[in-house]
């Protein structure tokens, strides 16, 4: 027997740090509870002593009436699980230390929770509202907050049945009677000076040769062809050169999170389809093992084949699309995008015949599946997987890993080194190119990965190239786990019992995540053991991976940031939610 | 510089644009506007061109598709309508974006409730097609639609759909989803039979 992986364990931390740390015992919590003037301290302790490197989390939860916690989930990245602690805030006035020292990853979340709860960090080098605009009133997250549209507190709204009568929510609350401003605010004289903000948070001119220069501020975006969607990247440039930039964020904003407190369990399956809507097998995935965790309940043996079967193929068809894309954003004008756009249709197919809709699948249930494989589909996968995957993934490598115009292009832009892509918590295949062999999969398995043989890929010089063939080699792997996946399916039940509609949650919470394309997507469930979660949090990879954005594109020329924001791969439903 | 990748690039497009008019040549004319020739763009197998012409050509739906609910009528032998709906209102609670609107029917007489509807709404501006009404329907009442072309000019006076627009009687439900309708009457007919039994079995 092999001596037991010390990684995995979490240190007790309530009896190293009696004076301010402390056990979460709430039935169905785990974690610590960290005394608020104590938290920076102790994050510099989790980090430098018990190599707690990688803040992956920050959220809050509003435990109305009482007050907030600020809740933090942390992981090393040699692997194990994962360590949670809590800060308890009042509701007047909450104030709470920033972490942006100790992991500047926390960045944009810090300034989510800001914008969603109204949480002040204290340190936080650009507290500024994020998904919001400036011109907007009171703080989303809140429990006592309501939005335009308000019906009730929670789904099934009583409206709808026995006494339905159809109305259209425009008509009984028309535009403009549904806004509310700040007090004193006039839309219409309204200056954006939050603009000013933004650039404030630019660095602002320098010397040159002895000559003091202008730098100049050039906006890609929020309509720009190269930005994936709607998202505005402000640049300081000084001629070509990036002196710095910000990401803008939040065009896409519709509060999913709120949403989903409003949904029932259930209720949240399709819309997690709509985070990062490439992906919905993947979320699916992350949210069912969320709620699962909490439920206590394990799928039987052939769902948790079938996951891992559509989890792999949808990796497949995002990390073809992302290469594909990222041609695009070099210049190659769609020819290779629509390529890799051909494979990802046949897989499309197949979520199709397996679970109704091409990419808003809603096909995972808590505890199985919705439906099992029709027949003929794994016949299907099977002629994907084992002939024509492979031969185009090699002829998609074969174009374009010699070729000199993206050798040329790619090749030492926007490097992220190791040290700072921990730090920056960025995941997925930017913290693998960057030399850090981190994947959920192997670094803390979930579902059946234990049970297959792959490798985790990594590469070192930390540039788009490299996530360019780390995404390659990606797909090698996945084919390679569904080659593997396809020869041991098991026959059997996809459920037990029957599936509910209402699914009776004990009062907890849970942290589900999994290794999505873009990197480690997380769900935070925090039920009070009614119909409707008290908090559901996506910790979004796509959003927190932009946090790397401005030291990757720094002294990087303009034309470049357009690949640098490629190689990230971003999709807006995610990054805004 | 560049030289041998632009080739190499312009290698690739041309074996594409080849290839579709070798298959063109393999295949004949059934290669376009023909079941068999769709299908063999859909396979693994597929070489040169890829795209399917709609509308001229549409690609068969596969039945676990879903596409806007429908309720579901059984045709009497007098010509009636048997709407399978009993309003039990669970479509109603377990829709995510709560566009199905239900009125119970009630007896004017007794004023208690009756198990159909009276009336029935689903607003498709607003329907996620996400399929979980039919999924936890207990009567078999409500399904999902395989007809994706609902574009209108009207939003404001087509998309609210009513009882009238919503109804498709059963032998439209088992034509776009043989396997599961096969499958739901085998089990009516074995609990019919059990019922049977068990009525005969009563009475002996």
């Amino acid at each position: 027997m092999s001596e037991p992986i010390l990684v995995s364990t979490i240190p007790d931390f309530d009896v190293l740090y009696p004076e301010y740390v402390r056990k979460d015992e709430r039935p169905g919590y785990s974690g610590f509870i960290i005394q608020s003037s104590s938290l920076l301290e102790f994050a510099k302790i989790v980090r430098d002593e018990w190599s707690y490197d990688f803040l992956t989390s920050v959220t809050a939860v509003d435990y109305f009436p009482e007050g907030f916690e600020v809740v933090y989930h942390l992981f090393r990245s040699l692997g194990g699980g994962i360590l949670t602690f809590k800060v308890e805030l009042p509701r007047e006035n909450p104030q709470i230390d920033s972490l942006f020292e100790v992991f500047p990853g926390s960045e944009l979340q810090e300034r989510e929770v800001y914008d969603m709860y109204g949480i002040v960090f204290i340190g936080h080098p650009d507290l500024r509202r994020i998904l919001m605009w400036e011109g907007f009133a009171g703080w989303p997250l809140r429990k006592d907050w309501k939005e335009a549209y308000y019906e009730e507190e929670s789904k099934p709204f009583s409206s709808r049945w026995p006494n339905g009568e159809a109305e259209r929510a425009e008509t009984t609350n028309p535009f403009q009677a549904n806004l509310k401003y700040p007090s004193g605010f006039d839309p219409e004289k309204w200056e954006p000076e939050g603009e000013d903000a933004l650039y404030m948070g630019l660095k602002k001119s320098g010397q040159q040769d002895g000559l003091d220069t202008d730098f100049m501020v050039v906006n890609l975006g929020p309509q720009h062809p190269s930005t994936h969607g709607v998202f505005r990247m402000a640049a300081l440039v000084d001629g070509e050169t990036v002196v710095d930039l910000k990401p803008v964020v939040g065009y896409l904003h519709r509060n999913h999170e709120k949403i989903g407190e409003r949904n029932t369990y259930l209720q949240n399956m399709p819309f997690t389809d709509r985070i990062d809507y490439i992906n919905s097998m993947s979320n699916n995935f992350g949210y069912a093992l969320a709620v699962e965790k909490l439920m206590g309940i394990k799928p039987p043996e052939r769902a948790d084949y079938i996951r891992v079967i559509m989890a792999e193929l949808s990796r497949i068809q995002s990390h073809f699309m992302v290469t594909g894309f990222l041609l695009n954003d070099l210049g190659a004008f769609f020819t290779p995008a629509l390529y890799a756009l051909k494979e990802r249709e046949l897989i499309l197919d197949i979520f199709e015949e397996v679970s109704g809709s091409r990419m808003m699948c809603n096909y995972f249930r808590f505890g199985g599946l919705a439906r099992d494989l029709p027949e003929g589909v794994l016949q299907k996968i099977r002629d994907l997987v084992f002939n024509r995957l492979p031969r185009k993934i090699d002829e998609m490598d074969e174009l374009i890993t010699e070729n000199e115009i993206v050798t040329a292009r790619c090749k030492g832009i926007g490097v992220l080194s190791a040290e700072r892509a921990i730090a920056l918590s960025a995941v997925g295949p930017i913290l693998r190119a960057s030399g850090v062999p981190y994947d959920v999969r192997r670094a803390d398995p979930y579902s059946i990965y234990d049970r297959f043989d792959f490798d985790v890929i990594v590469r070192y010089h930390g540039d788009i190239f490299d996530r360019y063939l780390v995404r390659i080699e990606e797909v090698r792997e996945s084919i390679r786990i569904l080659q593997q996946a396809i020869n041991q399916i098991p026959e059997g039940p996809i459920f037990e019992g029957k599936s509910q509609y209402q699914v009776k949650v004990p009062p907890g919470e849970s942290y589900g995540r999994v290794e999505g394309p873009r990197g480690e997507l997380g769900f935070y469930v925090v039920s009070n053991g009614q119909s409707n979660p008290v908090r559901y949090h996506i910790r979004a990879p796509s959003f927190i991976n932009l946090t790397g954005l401005q030291e990757m594109c720094r002294n990087e020329k303009i034309a470049d940031v357009v690949a640098i924001l490629g190689s990230i791969d971003i999709v807006l439903g995610e990054v805004d939610r | 510089m560049g030289f041998k990748g632009i080739i190499k690039g312009l290698g690739i497009t041309f074996k594409h644009f080849f290839e579709t008019y070798s298959e063109d040549l393999k295949q004949g004319p059934d290669r376009y506007k023909t079941a068999k020739g769709i299908q063999d763009r859909l396979s693994a197998d597929t070489k040169g061109i890829f795209t399917v012409q709609y509308p001229e050509e549409k690609i068969p739906v596969p039945e676990a598709f879903r596409y806007i609910p429908f309720l579901v009528y059984d045709e009497t032998d007098e010509g009636g309508r048997d709407i399978r709906c009993t309003s039990c209102g669970i479509c109603a609670k377990v829709c995510p974006p709560q566009c199905i609107w239900i009125t119970r029917s009630v007896n004017q007489e007794t004023g208690k409730p009756v198990p159909k509807p009276e009336k029935f709404f689903i607003d498709i501006d607003i329907c996620m097609n996400c399929g979980l009404c039919a999924e936890f329907c207990p009567f078999e009442a409500i399904r999902m639609d395989h007809d994706y072309e609902i574009a209108s000019f009207e939003r404001m006076d087509h998309h609210i759909y009513d009882l009238e627009k919503l109804l498709k009687p059963a032998s439209y439900y088992a034509r776009i989803h043989p396997t599961q309708y096969a499958e739901e009457e085998a089990a009516r007919l074995e609990k019919e039979a059990k019922k049977a039994a068990a009525r005969a079995a009563k009475t002996t």
